[in-house]
């Protein structure tokens, strides 16, 4: 920001509706915090259930992320690099988890994965394999809502990363594994470090599509959001206290992205 | 897929996001009752009843789990009339002065629902201890869960449920879409589902019986009108309907 665009002074029609916007966004975590219980805070969040539904929302958010690298970084780079898988409609499928209702997720992942779903019921017929009231169910849901955040964020930093290292790889003889390990990683490795966290911290979040497709139960499939909707019925200070854990872990995701985020401000 | 299917789905996502379902038209005034999942199709009728003998007044419905609609009207939700499936969830309202003299206007008895091709042979409420048997229950904090926990105690069952939901419409749900084996709901909502689930009655000396207690909200802007909609439940017409949906009476 240049000093002139400072010490102009903004018109009121902005200021007005700008001020109003933000008092709308902090308000809510104000009175979050405000009404924390954060003298029994400690005491609550290492009650039974409140560990039992962290270390879960931990386990399957990790796996979760996990997939969504293991999956997600090949299809990035087949969408950056090729016309098929470069194509609007893959583009468009890969983006639709992102805008999607996340309860109308978990129907559609019932309706696929239940035992009488498309692909379930041949699991459950022939492997007696069924998916939903596990805590695989509970990767699932978060993979399918998560994963969208990891591609697109590596397929941009692919997209605009230097090809001509690449090529100069390629002309010394390094085969394309090799160049991908050597070269085109490395220099996306930032924003897969950023798509990971985005990717992570939505799948630590994730509620409608757990609790439509993967049920709930405590240590199988109740997780963090999930728990908290179920104290919030009966112990609202619990319900509290487990926001207050969410709200922070966001915050913290936050912190740890403003590198990435304020990059391009500093240009 | 049938379309069934696809609606019963859909009603689980409704259900488990914790929406409210409003049937609301341009009226004078809009009567706003909050009910238990299990009132569903009672009040949807009810509700038209009281509106062909109230002109102007248009009955908005909200069905929720009862722990989450006491909640919402301790908060401060703008309710006329809150209609819960149980005494203790009632008691969270009037203990904080929300709510005053509740009226029992009718009970509920539990009942085993399987899918209607019944896989997994369910044929007694013990079955459901079974190893392999997959079965949906009502979270213990709301009223169908906690006459659940009872009659599971009462019988000397324990059960590893796949899930707790958070009301008695989305174990119905599960079970009509066949993603689980069998469910614990209440006798009404097996009755409304009709054939879409096989039923195994419990014998009423096991059974378990809950009441629903209506009242009017403290800060309810329509408290005339709301004293009727709760007179009308234990009235003839109430009572009739209520007995035509497989409720006892009080």
């Amino acid at each position: 920001m240049t000093r002139s665009a400072m010490t102009e002074r903004a018109p009121w029609y902005f200021v007005i509706p700008g001020a109003v916007a933000i008092a709308f966004l902090a308000l809510p975590v104000v009175a979050l915090l405000a009404q924390a219980p954060w003298g029994d805070l400690a005491a609550l969040l290492t009650s039974e259930a409140a560990l039992v539904a962290l270390r879960l929302s931990l386990v399957t958010s990790i796996a979760a992320t996990l997939v969504s690298l293991v999956l997600g970084i090949p299809l990035a780079w087949l969408m950056s690099r090729s016309r098929a898988f470069g194509s609007a409609w893959v583009r468009a499928l890969v983006t639709l988890p992102l805008v999607l209702p996340p309860v109308v997720g978990g129907v559609a992942l019932l309706l696929a994965f239940g035992r009488r779903g498309l692909a379930g019921q041949v699991l459950y017929d022939v492997l007696g394999i069924q998916i939903p009231f596990t805590t695989a169910a509970v990767v699932i849901a978060e993979a399918f809502v998560a994963m969208p955040f990891l591609i697109i964020t590596v397929e941009g930093a692919l997209r605009s990363s230097n090809r001509r290292l690449e090529q100069a790889a390629a002309t010394l003889g390094a085969d394309r594994w090799t160049v991908f390990r050597r070269i085109t990683l490395p220099l996306v490795l930032p924003s897969i470090a950023a798509g990971a966290v985005l990717c992570w911290a939505r799948a630590l979040g994730e509620f409608g599509a757990t609790l439509t497709f993967a049920g709930s139960f405590p240590g199988v499939t109740r997780t963090m959001p999930l728990a908290v909707y179920a104290a919030l019925d009966v112990d609202r200070s619990e319900a509290i206290a487990l926001s207050v854990v969410l709200l922070l872990v966001s915050v913290a995701i936050l912190v740890s992205l403003r590198g990435q985020f304020l990059q391009g401000l500093r240009r | 897929m049938t379309v069934a299917r696809f609606l019963s789905l859909a009603a689980v996502a409704i259900l488990t996001a914790g929406c409210t379902s409003n049937t609301a038209t341009k009226a004078d005034t809009t009567l706003t009752v909050s009910a238990a999942s299990s009132l569903t199709e009672a009040f949807t009728a009810l509700a038209a009843q009281f509106e062909a003998s109230h002109p102007g007044v248009d009955v908005a419905l909200n069905f929720a789990g009862s722990s989450a609609l006491a909640e919402q009207v301790n908060s401060g939700a703008p309710v006329d009339v809150l209609a819960t499936a149980s005494q203790s969830t009632m008691d969270v309202v009037t203990a904080a002065g929300n709510a005053t003299d509740p009226t029992v206007f009718a009970r509920n008895q539990l009942i085993v629902v399987a899918p209607s091709s019944n896989e997994a042979g369910v044929a007694a409420l013990a079955d459901l201890e079974r190893p392999g048997v997959l079965t949906a229950i009502c979270a213990p904090d709301v009223p169908c869960g906690a006459a659940t926990a009872t009659l599971l105690e009462d019988n000397a069952l324990a059960i590893t449920a796949a899930t707790l939901d958070p009301d008695v419409k989305s174990v119905l749900s599960r079970v009509i879409a066949d993603e689980v084996d069998a469910g614990i709901v209440y006798v009404t909502d097996a009755r409304a589902a009709g054939d879409a689930v096989t039923t195994v009655q419990i014998p009423s000396g096991t059974n378990v019986s809950t009441d629903y207690l209506a009242a009017v909200v403290a800060d309810s802007p329509h408290p005339g009108l709301a004293g009727e909609f709760v007179t009308l439940l234990s009235g003839a017409a109430g009572r009739g309907t209520l007995a035509e949906l497989g409720f006892l009476s009080p």
